[in-house]
């Protein structure tokens, strides 16, 4: 997997320096008009925020329940991916919506639900590095309680019927512009992909350090 | 103690007298849904900035985010070898 990083990182690089040029060749949609096209950047950020959350929820279940202490690394790692997809979908939302809403933000269940989210990412990252020892298990359930959110952030828009686009709008896009949001997602995956792992590596690597400083001060 | 509630209680006041005077003064504020059309033009923002800020945004904080992990990930092996050399 270590070796798979740079090539993961460099591929996602190129894709994402050639997207504005993908981006800027799909039509324009009939209302909205130019900005629109935060969309090609704004899905895939928003699907690997949840996508962090589930993985950041179960890997801590897995380090609660299965007592293996390298996938609370995992969890960390998942963690601090989702505070950023969640940035960048929380940044550029509010962006688009102000030209095509009006507002800037609207209280309605997929937003705040969001950022709800974003603050359970936020204050778990925060419980991890201040929170002192016992922290790791609290902090895994705070986890879970992240990743039961989910369903019900993917549901919201299609059971309220809010301002936000509903679920359906993605598979009926026409192929001039499902094309280069798709190319988009997988440009992203893979850089989340390489940023997770190496991530979970840096947790790792200083398990073994703190285990190395035990191990000193016993000797 | 008297003195002491009395004294919370102005203080209060105090406090809480230029926010109640703001919030009065202030216009009904937007809510919900403006159709763009109706926004006033000197209100509107070129859909160029916007689509513009998101993009810039979106580079920023990922580039960002790589140098962090870069930095910190050096920083750890650099540790983990200095302690392993030292365990040999």
């Amino acid at each position: 997997m270590t070796k798979l990083n740079p090539l993961l990182i460099g591929l996602s690089a190129v894709m994402l320096g050639a997207a504005p040029w993908m981006i800027d060749r799909a039509p324009y949609e009939s209302t909205m008009g130019l900005v629109q096209k935060v969309f090609y950047f704004h899905f895939p950020s928003a699907i690997l925020f949840l996508v962090a959350a589930l993985i950041c929820g179960v890997a801590s279940a897995i380090f609660l329940f299965g007592k293996r202490p390298r996938a609370d690394g995992w969890a960390i790692a998942a963690a601090e991916l989702g505070l950023l997809f969640g940035s960048l979908t929380l940044v550029t939302g509010p962006l688009w919506a102000r030209k095509a809403w009006g507002v800037w933000w609207v209280w309605d269940p997929r937003l705040t639900s969001s950022l709800l989210l974003w603050m359970i990412f936020s204050a778990y990252l925060l419980l991890r590095r201040y929170g002192g020892p016992g922290s790791d298990k609290l902090g895994a359930g705070m986890a879970l309680f992240g990743m039961a959110n989910v369903p019900f952030i993917y549901v919201s828009v299609n059971v309220w019927r809010t301002l936000h686009p509903q679920t359906s709008v993605v598979p009926t896009l026409p192929t001039d512009m499902g094309l280069p949001l798709w190319y988009c997602f997988a440009a992203f995956t893979m850089l989340f992909i390489a940023l997770l792992n190496l991530r979970a590596r840096l947790e790792h690597q200083r398990a073994r350090v703190e285990a190395l400083y035990l191990a000193e001060d016993e000797a | 103690m008297r003195f002491c509630r009395t004294f919370l209680m102005l203080m209060a006041l105090a406090v809480a007298a230029p926010v109640i005077h703001a919030s009065a003064m202030q216009p009904p504020s937007q809510s919900e849904f403006v159709p763009v059309s109706d926004i006033p033009p000197g209100e509107q923002i070129p859909a160029m900035n916007i689509v513009g800020a998101a993009y810039g945004f979106v580079w920023v904080a990922v580039l960002g985010y790589v140098w962090s992990i870069a930095r910190r990930l050096q920083t750890v092996e650099a540790e983990l070898a200095d302690l392993e050399s030292r365990a040999k």
